[in-house]
């Protein structure tokens, strides 16, 4: 074994071991309160252990190659997008002056809406959530379908998220403004899609999007003058789980009213 | 013979799909190297394997998803609520969120660096010490709140409120809490709702909820099942803020 196969292979273990330790207490509650308080087998505990397995292994190996191949890419392009360098070469710079503007960081917001789109979309937890969904609405709501609404959530939340480290305007304002906005769709919305909107939020920031979107606001707020990456550099996290619960909210609203017309068209159709 | 090329089959499927999940990141990824900062790629090799240990990674994930944690979760709601121990139940819900959320990798570095945080504008003394206890201090309310937000959670399932009620109520606790907190925790306390929910507990969660609206009469599984990962990532935020404000 080479050196480069030694070290993926001593990472592949240390992870392994990382990933039981979290999973270790889920397992001792479930075995606790299954066996002294239900006290009763589960259907097909073979194949439930089986699916443990698949779990631990799956995700033992989904973090090494996130840890191998992409969070140091991920990370390195979000250095450099923010880094004075790029941006003076980008934008001619002013005469050595560092780019002042909102706008000169427009390859910033492309990237964070980018990356945090795509990130969303591999996200785990969030597959599992819209399989879910899927099988209980008997397939009126689309798995592939609300994990773009999300995905597209996650992306205007990041964007502006950038927007408020470069202008370093406050974050409450933001938050706050998205609240009232939550509130309004949700009297709006069909009842249906209330609960699941709102999971949604906090399902997306999760293994893939957390690493790479923390060290976005943590390059960007130190490269910028007058912000500090202890305080400035937290926040896009909470774009991020904001965000989705409105797109989603939308998106049903959207595939509600285009049925509603199509069933209307369907029925001009009928009569003529 | 004909078990084994099916199980090979469905397998290749779930990588299929999975290819289509990862392959926006590699879109934007190889877009941005080589269009916008115009850099080769460092390391692709290394790359490239990594990418292959993600994809059979996320295909095993979502396999074991469906055999494992989906099923135990269903079919520990069904026996839950065949018991009728209320008091069993939440305790349960109190376990599942506090015993998830303690040891979250995500977690423990955001208290970390809430820690060095709190040391530098001087709420703290700025010493090791000082900073482990406040970061410990911090999980233990994170943890708490998850744990109380999850019995919060199942007893309204139980009851059948709506879940806006909830959700709009913390909304108006969060704001409130926002204009005497000090600035430093704002931050924090806001991101601290997104990082408490992981990839193992989201799936066991949602299937509890769900099968438990399943499970008893006059629920619906959409609008009563859904809910408890909301109000899990939304009671930190109220915690961290009070915590912010008493130390």
């Amino acid at each position: 074994m080479d050196a480069a196969n030694q070290g993926l292979f001593d990472h592949t273990i240390a992870t392994f071991i990382g990933t039981m330790a979290d999973i270790a207490p889920i397992i001792a509650i479930l075995f606790g309160f299954q066996f002294l308080v239900i006290r009763k087998r589960p259907p097909n505990p073979g194949k439930i252990a089986g699916g443990f397995v698949y779990v631990l292994t799956g995700l033992t190996l989904f973090l090494v190659g996130l840890e191998e191949a992409l969070f140091p890419l991920g990370e390195a392009m979000a250095k450099q997008l923010t880094a004075p360098e790029f941006i003076y070469g980008v934008w001619g710079g002013y005469g050595g002056e560092f780019a002042s503007h909102w706008y000169d960081y427009f390859w910033v917001y492309v990237f964070a809406a980018a990356i945090g789109f795509s990130t969303t979309v591999a996200e785990p937890a969030l597959i599992a959530v819209a399989l879910k969904a899927e099988k209980i609405s008997g397939g009126s709501i689309n798995a592939f379908g609300l994990r773009m609404a999300v995905a597209f959530g996650v992306a205007v939340g990041v964007a502006l998220g950038s927007f408020r480290i470069v202008t370093g305007t406050p974050l409450p304002y933001y938050i706050i403004a998205g609240y009232v906005v939550v509130i309004v769709q949700t009297v709006r919305a069909s009842k249906m899609i209330v609960p699941l909107a709102y999971d949604s939020g906090g399902v997306t920031t999760s293994t893939v999007t957390v690493p790479v979107v923390a060290a976005l606001g943590l390059g960007l707020a130190s490269t910028i003058p007058g912000r500090s990456p202890l305080i400035d550099g937290f926040g896009l996290i909470a774009f991020a789980s904001l965000f989705p619960i409105m797109s989603v909210m939308a998106y049903a609203g959207a595939a509600s009213w285009i049925r509603e017309r199509r069933r209307k068209l369907g029925g001009e159709n009928d009569v003529s | 013979m004909r078990d084994i090329s099916k199980a090979l089959k469905s397998f290749f499927r779930l990588l299929a799909g999975s290819a289509r999940d990862l392959m926006p990141i590699v879109l934007v990824v190889v877009f941005f190297q080589v269009v916008v900062l115009q850099q080769p790629f460092p390391n692709l090799e290394k790359t490239i394997v990594g990418l292959v240990f993600v994809l059979l990674g996320l295909a095993l994930f979502i396999q074991g998803l469906e055999m494992g944690l989906f099923p135990l979760g269903e079919s520990m709601a069904d026996a839950f609520a065949r018991k009728g121990s209320l008091s069993a139940l939440l305790a349960f819900g109190f376990c599942l969120g506090f015993g998830t959320t303690v040891a979250e990798p995500a977690l423990i570095a955001v208290a970390g660096e809430a820690a060095d945080i709190a040391g530098k504008g001087g709420v703290i003394a700025d010493s090791g010490e000082a900073k482990e206890s406040y970061a410990f201090q911090l999980r233990m309310t994170v943890a708490l709140s998850v744990g109380l937000a999850l019995v919060v959670g199942v007893f309204r399932i139980l009851k059948g409120w709506p879940l806006h009620y909830l959700i709009i109520g913390g909304y108006m606790i969060v704001v409130a809490l926002t204009f005497f907190a000090p600035d430093e925790i704002v931050g924090i306390a806001y991101d601290s709702g997104g990082v408490t929910t992981s990839t193992i507990t989201v799936p066991l969660v949602t299937a509890l909820g769900v099968g438990m609206a399943s499970t008893i009469r006059g629920r619906n599984p959409m609008t009563d099942g859904f809910g408890l990962i909301a109000l899990a990532s939304l009671t930190p935020i109220i915690f961290v803020l009070i915590f912010g404000m008493v130390v």
